[in-house]
């Protein structure tokens, strides 16, 4: 196993190692980002755990839901939150810098989706600088300004019959507070009253009849280019009792006159689309065309899909941490790491004495790894570093500082075996792989399967501590093991210097026995015999 | 200091100084089956003192200098916050911070409390941190943290079982681990510390570190049991010679895991950073339990389920006709001696010839490696 090829090779495993890491940090640089991505309870914000209130969740209603959680989100203009589907049934909303109770509100609230028969409109008085809005058309994303309207206290007042919808004209209140209503402005999606809304851009205002059709009438909604059309459309199939209440609504609205003959699709206070029907529809089929493109037509579908979803959530876990309290945490987590990464850098020189310089250097590329990955990893794909993430850091410590032990105490036994020093470095660490990966790879498989099946701040925790394990076995095999071998070809460590932490009188075995020498008669040797023996060995 | 601690290591090595973890496994099994039956029953008696991740309920932290006096005088405020029935409960954390734990509050009670609470402390409401969980997220927890043990052990069985070939590994291993956490549980009934996710965590993580020290264990006992039925070694013998071989190193793991550890639990609990500090102490009792348990429970269970197997007994009755025979022997040997009262020589001389011999078969085998 051992060639002497496989031994002249240390120098080359090391340089190409470390020329990886400075790879990283080479990444790091021209990405401009020299610090990992925090988590909010280390830099300060909020994060809330929706949980779906019921058992079965389908994995796409949960997606959907994320979206329009996300929707939701950027619109309230907070930045870079993030929306993730945890588990099978969690959504967890992180913003960072949020320490307000809006947002969740915001996310809380379960989405109401209704079609409402437009009785005024006009423009909105909330600031737009995009006038190529035109009602009826879809907009792609929410922008931030209207999008605060959305959160609505959810009102379950009975629905009116569809004859009185249509029956409803505008009063002078409602009037009223349509001229006064600025886009921005507190919807309360009321069934049975009218209401003033927006569109998602802040552009249009619109006075809306009562609920015609409620959202959970929707069946499905889907979008898709119709055969022998040009254009995106979206296409809506309502259950029995809706699809009679759009037959009447949208009978209704083909003998009015502009603005009364559109109906508007509203979700969460907010007029997705505003729509003048052709035909009658009667078979609960309805089509939306308008300017749509792709992505215009997909977050329609979804977001009245959305709307007749069956799913609800509860926050079930709602964390603020203010910033000052955060950078608290961060410090202790800093400092409970230096104090360790200290300690075992001190104990292992005590121990191990010279071969001590080994352990620091391995840990100190371990911690630089392990850093720079974690940096990466935060740009490529979100990663954060929590609390308990810097807590499984620190177990990290433990486990490759282990690996060390594993080795070192190998190496220490195969001399005690009556093995020379130089055939022990070999050998020894033909015994200990074997080790250092089986249980290595019992580490892994814990922190997967925590990683996997755990919510909350355990998976930070389960992330670092796989990511710490795999750097420990890269660290082991690609750093250590070839700088072990390097050091065994100088003198201090070759020949067990009394400070090397391989000397003869520590292992309890004579000194001719830890150079390889075959034992004749028990005579000092001196350096020269000793230089040409190791020589001949190399 | 190292000196004889070094010595100590080379004669546990090589068998000169040994501990018969074996041949004294009924009295350490009987003080691990206390501890465990202590645990259980402490366990059922006591209970655990869950959190409020568990229970649900809402956790305000405000920033506030904290004097003597202080959370008297913030209790008997709280007691006249709006909200009613909060239920209460104040706690300093160090000198800059209050802590006040509540029942599950609604999204308004929340936001009247959060405001009134900053109020007391005399800060803005931004800066009164919080964290609110619903009844149900503790049984969330639990429930995942059940399903991660469970497959956890599945897997860790399956690998020890193809990785050593052996099952009975796998079965003593499993119980071992079942030993550090009801031990590890049952600490943190004794004691009372409260039960935080951190603690789940903690606790999982023992569930890997505990098998990884058994596991080094292991790996040593399968290379000193090879070739086993040749020799005049039971398994029982080659398998504490094993343990004895990875006292030290076994120790020195167990050490150099530690400080971290207890840098978390110190850094933790002098910074009041509960999360660090529940975590550290989980860990704590668990890698102590953990190394304790693969030494004297995994290792002596192993070799006793072994010793049970038909080939095992076989083998042991053989060493001992062997024995008998050389024993015979030597009698017979030591009766002629005794007769030709001859002086002696011999033993210094053997000894010697056996050092020179194991040196250069060490060598040759050496050169071997090397073509």
């Amino acid at each position: 196993m051992a060639t002497s090829a496989k031994r002249g090779r240390p120098g080359v495993v090391l340089t190409v190692f470390l020329l990886i890491i400075v790879g990283l940090y080479l990444i790091m640089g021209l990405t401009k980002t020299w610090a990992p991505k925090l988590g909010l309870d280390l830099q300060g914000g909020q994060t809330i755990t929706l949980t779906a209130t019921s058992e079965n969740v389908t994995p796409e209603s949960l997606e959907l839901a994320r979206n329009i959680i996300q929707q939701r989100v950027d619109g309230l203009g907070v930045g870079e939150a993030t929306v993730a589907v945890q588990g099978d049934r969690h959504i967890v909303v992180s913003a960072p810098n949020v320490t307000s109770d809006d947002l969740v509100e915001l996310v809380g609230a379960t989405a109401q989706l209704s079609f409402r028969p437009v009785l005024q409109s006009g423009a909105g008085t909330g600031p737009s600088d995009d006038a190529d809005a035109v009602p009826g058309l879809p907009t792609p994303a929410p922008s931030p300004e209207a999008s605060a309207s959305a959160d609505e206290p959810s009102v379950d007042n009975e629905q009116l019959s569809i004859d009185e919808v249509l029956a409803y004209t505008a009063t002078e209140e409602d009037l009223e507070n349509f001229a006064n209503f600025v886009c921005g402005d507190t919807v309360v999606d009321d069934p049975s009253r009218a209401i003033v809304a927006c569109d998602d851009e802040g552009t249009y205002k619109y006075l809306l009849g009562p609920t015609a059709v409620l959202g959970t009438e929707l069946d499905t909604a889907a979008y898709g280019i119709p055969t022998g059309d040009l254009s995106y459309v979206v296409t809506l199939s309502l259950k029995s009792t809706g699809a009679e209440q759009f037959k009447q609504l949208t009978g209704a609205l083909l003998d009015k006159t502009s603005p009364e003959n559109l109906f508007a699709i509203v979700l969460d206070g907010i007029v997705e689309s505003a729509v003048e029907p052709q035909v009658q529809i009667t078979n609960g089929e309805a089509q939306i065309s308008g300017s749509f493109t792709a992505d215009s037509a997909a977050s329609l579908a979804n977001v009245l899909k959305y709307g007749s979803l069956p799913v609800s959530f509860e926050p079930s876990q709602v964390e603020t941490v203010s910033a000052t309290l955060g950078g608290e945490q961060l410090r202790v987590g800093i400092i409970a790491g230096i104090i360790g990464m200290a300690a075992v850098a001190l104990y292992s020189f005590i121990y191990y004495r010279g071969m001590g310089i080994v352990v620091v250097a391995s840990l100190v590329v371990a911690a630089s790894a392990t850093y720079a990955m974690m940096v990466l990893l935060g740009s490529a794909v979100g990663f954060s570093l929590s609390l308990a993430g810097i807590a499984g850091a620190i177990v990290g410590i433990a486990v490759t500082a282990d690996s060390f032990v594993i080795y070192f105490e190998r190496i220490r036994d195969e001399i005690r075996d009556g093995r020379s020093l130089r055939s022990s470095l070999v050998s020894g660490w033909e015994k200990a792989r074997g080790t250092i990966i089986i249980s290595d790879a019992v580490s892994l498989l814990s922190a997967v399967i925590l990683f996997i099946v755990a919510i909350g701040s355990v998976k930070g925790f389960a992330f670092t501590l796989g990511l710490t394990t795999m750097i420990d076995l890269a660290v082991v095999f690609f750093f250590t093991k070839p700088l072990v071998q390097l050091l065994g070809r100088t003198k201090f460590f070759g020949e067990g210097h009394k400070w090397s932490g391989l000397d003869a009188e520590h292992m309890g075995v004579s000194r001719d026995s830890l150079l390889g020498r075959r034992l004749r008669r028990r005579t000092p040797v001196t350096h020269d015999v000793t230089a040409s023996q190791t020589t001949q060995e190399a | 200091m190292s000196t004889p601690k070094m010595s100590i290591a080379h004669r546990l090595y090589t068998g000169q100084l040994s501990y018969d973890f074996i041949k004294h496994r009924r009295q350490w099994f009987i003080v691990s089956g206390v501890l465990v039956v202590a645990s259980i029953l402490l366990l059922l008696v006591r209970g655990l003192t869950l959190g409020i991740e568990f229970t649900g309920g809402t956790d305000f932290q405000a920033p506030m200098k904290i004097e003597a006096g202080t959370v008297d005088t913030v209790r008997a405020q709280v007691a006249d916050l709006t909200v009613s029935d909060l239920e209460p409960q104040v706690f300093s954390l160090g000198e800059t911070a209050i802590r006040i734990q509540t029942r599950t509050l609604d999204t308004e009670e929340l936001q009247t409390t959060r405001a009134e609470i900053a109020q007391i402390a005399g800060v803005d409401s931004s800066e009164v941190a919080y964290n609110a969980i619903g009844a149900s997220w503790g049984k969330e927890i639990s429930r995942q943290g059940v399903i991660a043990l469970l497959v956890f052990t599945v897997l860790v069985m399956l690998l020890i079982a193809v990785y050593f070939r052996d099952w009975k590994m796998s079965i003593a291993a499993i119980v071992a681990v079942a030993h550090d956490l009801i031990v590890t549980v049952g600490v943190y009934a004794a004691v009372g510390f409260t039960v935080t996710p951190s603690t789940v965590i903690g606790v999982l993580t023992i569930l890997g570190y505990s098998l990884y020290d058994t596991v080094v264990v292991f790996d040593k006992i399968r290379e000193n049991v090879h070739g086993l039925e040749e020799s005049n070694h039971t398994y029982s013998e080659q398998a504490n010679l094993a343990v004895n071989q990875v006292i030290v190193r076994s120790i020195n793991t167990t050490v150099i895991g530690i400080i971290p550890v207890v840098a978390l639990f110190v850094a933790g609990t002098w910074l009041q950073s509960a999360q660090l500090a529940d975590l550290g102490l989980a860990l704590l009792v668990g890698m102590i339990a953990g190394a304790y348990s693969s030494l004297f429970i995994a290792a002596p269970l192993l070799a006793w389920l072994r010793e049970r197997e038909p080939g095992m007994v076989k083998h042991r009755e053989q060493i001992q006709r062997r024995a008998e025979r050389a024993e015979r022997k030597a009698a017979q040997r030591e009766a002629e001696a005794l007769a030709l009262a001859t002086a002696g020589g011999p033993a210094p001389v053997e000894t010697s010839h056996r050092q020179q011999r194991r040196t250069s078969g060490s060598r040759a085998e050496r050169k071997g490696r090397k073509k």
